[in-house]
C-alpha cells in the first residue's frame, strides 16, 4: 500500500554492527515506508535479528545512522527517545510476556506507564486490544503460563499494539506456530496493519507470510541489504541465495499455494 | 495537533447533537474520557442523539472505543444514537473496535479464606506423601541399577563418576575447610566465654571435640553439600529434562538412573565422608587456634586434653552418618531434578525445593541417628 509519496519511517544508513569481535552488519542501508509491511529475510545467522535489535536500541552500533520517525536516535535526548519508544511496538520471538503479571496487566503495562487514564478505561482498552487480536476477554485474568504458544503470541501482539504504535516490529511472528495458526496470525497482522495503517517491519523465515502479506521484501546477505523490492522483484532476481530461497522446493510450494488461492 | 473535544450542542425537543473534534488518540484519551462521561450523563427525556464526528482529524483505537462507549451508553439509556460523518479511512478501525464485546468477565467469587487455608494444608500433606513415595521409588530404582551394574561392572560410568567426584569433592574442599574452621573457632570462643565464669575453661576442649566430631562437622558439611552440589545436581538434571535429553537417553535404550543418577550419587557418597573428615579436622584446628589465642590454652595442653575427651567412637559416630546423609542429599536432588517441567520457573522452583528438602531431611535423619547411637550406647 505504498502511497504516491511514501513517508520514510525508518531510515538506516551505512550501519555497521560488530558482535563479539565479529562484523555482523557491514554497511546496511534500508528504508521502511509508512503504511507498508516489510518482510525481512536472510539465512539463519545472517544478522536479521541483530538489525532489528540495533534499530530498537538493544544492541550498540559501531557506525552509521538510524532515524526512526525522522528522529536520529543518537542525537535524541531521553525525552525524545521515550517519545519514539512510545510510538513503536515490538513483538519478540517468544512473546516476552512478563510471567509474573496476568495477561491483562501485561497489556495494560505500557498504557499505565505512558498514559494517565482511569482504571475503567484502561481495562476496557486492554480488553479492546485482546479482542482485536482475536482473544476472548476471559484471558484477561490468566497468567502467561496458562496459555498456548499461539495465544502467547497474540497477547504479546496485543501488548505491542497497546499504544497504537506507528511502527510494529515483529521478530519471526509465525515461528513455532502450526501452519493454520501461522496463516491466521498473518491475516491478523494484515488486518490490523490495514485498519491502523502502521508500518510493519517483520523478520521472518516463513515463505507463506512473505507471499501473502508483505508489500516489500528486503534481503540481508553478507552483512548488507542484498536486494529489496516486491515479491516479483525477488522472484526475478539472479542473486544466488535468493534463487535458492524462493525457487527451492518450499518456495515453489508456497508460490503455488498463493497462485491457487 | 489539536486535542480531542466533545461539545454538547443544542437540544431540539427530544433530540441532541454532540460534536466531536480534534485528535481522538491515546494521548488525549485521559482528557476525553471525562467529556464523554459528561456528555452521556444527559437527561432521560432525550430520545435521539446525533454524534457528529466529521471534525475528528485523528482517530486510533482509544478514540474509537471512547466513541463506541458513548454510543453504547446512550443506547443503553434508551436514546437512539447515530454517528454522523465518520471518515472512510477511520471506518475499518472503528468497525474493528466496535466488533468487540469489551466486557470483562466477572471475577470468580473468592472462596472462604479458612477453607483455602485448610485446602492448602491438605494439598501440602498430600504433596509430602507423594514426595515420600517418589523418594522410595528412587531408592528402588537405584537399587535395581546397582544390581544391574554389579552384574556387569564394566557398564559403570566411571569417567562420569570421577568427573562428578572432582566437582562435588575436590572443588568443594576450600569452601568446606573455610566454613568449618570458622565454626570450630566460634564454638571454642563461645565455650571459653561462658565456661570461664565457672573457671572451667579447659572443658571447652571436651565440648568442641565431642560436638565437632559427633554432630557439627557432619551437619555443616552436609548443609554445604546440599546447597552447593545438591542444587547443581537438580539444576543439571532439570535442564536436561527440559531439553528432552533424558527422554532421548531413554529412547536409545539407556536407563537414565544408571547413566545420569548412579554416578552422581556414588560420587556424593564417596565425597561426603572425606569432606566430613577434612571439615572435622579443620573445625578442631579452628577451635585449637582460638583456645590458644583467646583462652590461653597451649596447643600441647589442647591435644592431650582432646585425647582424653574423645575416643575413636566419637569419631565413628560422625563419620558413619556421612554416607547416609550423602545418599539422602543425592536422592532428593535427583528426584527434584527429574520433576522439572518445561519452564525456567519450574527449574528454579525445583532447585529451591531440592535444597530445602535435603537440608530438612539431613537434620531429621541426624536426630534419628542420635537416638540410635544413644540406644546402642555409642
Amino acid at each position: 500500500m505504498a502511497n504516491a509519496q511514501p513517508e520514510i519511517v525508518i531510515r538506516v544508513r551505512d550501519l555497521v554492527v560488530d558482535l563479539k569481535g565479529h562484523r555482523v552488519l557491514n554497511g546496511v542501508n534500508l528504508d521502511v515506508y509508512h503504511g507498508e509491511i516489510l518482510g525481512f529475510v536472510g539465512a539463519s545467522g545472517a544478522g536479521k535479528s541483530v538489525l532489528l535489535r540495533t534499530i530498537i536500541g538493544l544492541l550498540p552500533k559501531q557506525q552509521g545512522r538510524i532515524e526512526v520517525l525522522n528522529v536520529d536516535l543518537d542525537q535524541a535526548d531521553e525525552d525524545q527517545r521515550q517519545a519514539i519508544e512510545r510510538r513503536w511496538g515490538i513483538l519478540f520471538q517468544q512473546g516476552a510476556l512478563f510471567s509474573s503479571l496476568t495477561v491483562g496487566q501485561n497489556v495494560e503495562f505500557p498504557i499505565n506507564e505512558y498514559l494517565d487514564l482511569s482504571d475503567r478505561l484502561m481495562t476496557e482498552m486492554a480488553i479492546t486490544k485482546l479482542e482485536m487480536v482475536g482473544l476472548k476477554p476471559d484471558v484477561y485474568r490468566k497468567y502467561p503460563s496458562e496459555l498456548s504458544g499461539g495465544m502467547i503470541k497474540r497477547v504479546a501482539l496485543a501488548r505491542a499494539l497497546a499504544l497504537d504504535p506507528e511502527i510494529l516490529f515483529l521478530d519471526e511472528p509465525t515461528s513455532g506456530l502450526d501452519p493454520i495458526s501461522a496463516g491466521d496470525f498473518d491475516q491478523l497482522i494484515l488486518t490490523l496493519q490495514r485498519t491502523s495503517n502502521m508500518a510493519v517491519f517483520m523478520v521472518t523465515h516463513d515463505l507463506d507470510s512473505l507471499h501473502t502479506i508483505c508489500d516489500r521484501i528486503a534481503v540481508l546477505s553478507d552483512g548488507k541489504i542484498g536486494e529489496a523490492g516486491t515479491m516479483a522483484t525477488m522472484l526475478a532476481s539472479q542473486h544466488p541465495w535468493l534463487r535458492a530461497y524462493f525457487h527451492g522446493a518450499r518456495g515453489r510450494a508456497g508460490r503455488q499455494a498463493v497462485v491457487e488461492t | 495537533m489539536t486535542a480531542g473535544t466533545l461539545n454538547i450542542g443544542h437540544s431540539r425537543g427530544d433530540g441532541l447533537e454532540l460534536a466531536a473534534a480534534g485528535s481522538w488518540t491515546a494521548e488525549h484519551a485521559g482528557t476525553l474520557e471525562p467529556q464523554v462521561d459528561a456528555a452521556t450523563r444527559t437527561n432521560s427525556r432525550l430520545r435521539s442523539i446525533a454524534l457528529d464526528v466529521t471534525r475528528i482529524d485523528q482517530l486510533d483505537t482509544f478514540g474509537a472505543w471512547l466513541l463506541e462507549r458513548a454510543v453504547r451508553t446512550l443506547t443503553g439509556q434508551g436514546c437512539e444514537t447515530r454517528l454522523i460523518g465518520l471518515r472512510d479511512d477511520f471506518r475499518g478501525l472503528f468497525e474493528k473496535v466496535r466488533a468487540g464485546t469489551h466486557i470483562l468477565p466477572r471475577e470468580p467469587p473468592k472462596p472462604n479464606s479458612l477453607i483455602v487455608t485448610l485446602e492448602r494444608i491438605g494439598r501440602t500433606m498430600v504433596g509430602v506423601g507423594d514426595d515420600l513415595v517418589m523418594l522410595a521409588q528412587m531408592v528402588g530404582a537405584l537399587m535395581v541399577a546397582i544390581k544391574r551394574v554389579a552384574l556387569r561392572p564394566w557398564t559403570f560410568r566411571l569417567t562420569s563418576m570421577i568427573n562428578h567426584l572432582e566437582r562435588v569433592g575436590w572443588q568443594a574442599v576450600p569452601i568446606i575447610l573455610l566454613i568449618t574452621v570458622l565454626i570450630g573457632a566460634i564454638l571454642a570462643q563461645q565455650g571459653i566465654f561462658h565456661f570461664r565464669k565457672f573457671g572451667a575453661d579447659i572443658y571447652v576442649i571436651d565440648m568442641v571435640g565431642v560436638l565437632v566430631l559427633r554432630e557439627v562437622g557432619v551437619l555443616i558439611v552436609c548443609i554445604m553439600v546440599a546447597g552447593r552440589s545438591g542444587s547443581s545436581y537438580t539444576a543439571e538434571l532439570g535442564a536436561m529434562k527440559m531439553r528432552e535429553e533424558v527422554d532421548a537417553l531413554r529412547t536409545m535404550g539407556f536407563d537414565p538412573i544408571e547413566v545420569l543418577i548412579l554416578p552422581r550419587i556414588v560420587a556424593l557418597v564417596i565425597a561426603v565422608p572425606i569432606l566430613t573428615f577434612l571439615g572435622s579436622m579443620a573445625a578442631l584446628y579452628g577451635g585449637g587456634v582460638v583456645s590458644w589465642a583467646y583462652g590461653g590454652i597451649e596447643p600441647p595442653v589442647f591435644i592431650s586434653r582432646l585425647r582424653e575427651a574423645i575416643s575413636i567412637e566419637t569419631f565413628e559416630v560422625g563419620i558413619l552418618k556421612a554416607p547416609f546423609m550423602a545418599l539422602v542429599i543425592g536422592i532428593v536432588a535427583c528426584v527434584e531434578g527429574l520433576q522439572v517441567q518445561g519452564s525456567a520457573e519450574s527449574l528454579g522452583e525445583q532447585t529451591t525445593n531440592s535444597v530445602v528438602k535435603s537440608i530438612f531431611i539431613v537434620i531429621v535423619l541426624d536426630g534419628f541417628f542420635a537416638m540410635f547411637f544413644a540406644s546402642i550406647g555409642m
